[in-house]
């Protein structure tokens, strides 16, 4: 299973879904998506390609809560 | 005839045996939905009469548009994969192909109720405490 399933069922925030790229041509068109898998995280950033899951975590998080992100770096 | 074959039907079967808890497939289709939303439907029909820990719920994209709205569908076919609560899981479009087998493993995972993940990844996932929304681009081959 998707780690972006894993994401969801661990955490009630996440929202995961698999969308068949040939089935939403639009939706391939408006994220750009030239090979799969590709994940989109809140509309705005994305990771291409399959990652292991320590990055894949790292890669989302980073866009998901840029804020935290700071708030490290000056803790 | 249908569109699981029979030998894949006991193959599937035995899969479906892993289930623990019962899941719920919620089915969002549309009349005329091109191609895809009728076989979409017929397919997971199909799917849901192999264990009698999975069930289908169906409902009109544009007449339950109560059941559109609480689980946020903005396009179709489109199915949730849930068990007593809605756990954020959609798969949009028409599961063939490999994406079958994935919809497998999404049932079993969520039966099992454990997500599978490594311990240290759970742990930095319970900082996250505002929505977010992972769409993933699939093909079926």
């Amino acid at each position: 299973m998707s780690l972006a399933y894993r994401f969801a069922l661990e955490n009630n925030w996440v929202r995961a879904d698999a969308i068949e790229a040939s089935e939403f041509p639009d939706l391939v068109g408006k994220y750009r998506v030239l090979a799969v898998p590709k994940t989109i995280i809140n509309d705005g950033g994305f990771i291409e390609g399959s990652l292991p899951e320590e990055t894949f975590l790292e890669e989302v998080l980073k866009i998901a809560q840029p804020a935290a992100e700071e708030d490290d770096a000056f803790s | 005839m249908g569109f699981i074959r029979d030998e894949d039907i006991v193959e599937i079967r035995g899969r479906l045996q892993e289930m623990v808890n019962p899941v719920r497939l919620v089915h969002f289709t549309q009349e005329l939905n091109l191609e895809y939303g009728r076989e979409a439907q017929q397919l997971l029909k199909e799917l849901a009469e192999i264990s009698d820990k999975l069930s289908l719920e169906v409902y009109n994209y544009l007449l339950d548009k109560e059941k559109v709205a609480e689980y946020g569908v903005d396009k179709v076919p489109a199915t949730v994969i849930r068990d007593g609560k809605d756990c954020g899981l959609r798969y949009f479009g028409l599961p063939a192909g490999y994406e079958f087998s994935a919809l497998l493993d999404a049932i079993l995972t969520v039966s099992k109720g454990d997500s599978g993940l490594q311990e240290e990844t759970r742990q930095k996932l319970r900082q996250l405490t505002q929505p977010l929304h992972l769409q993933v681009f699939v093909t079926p081959t």
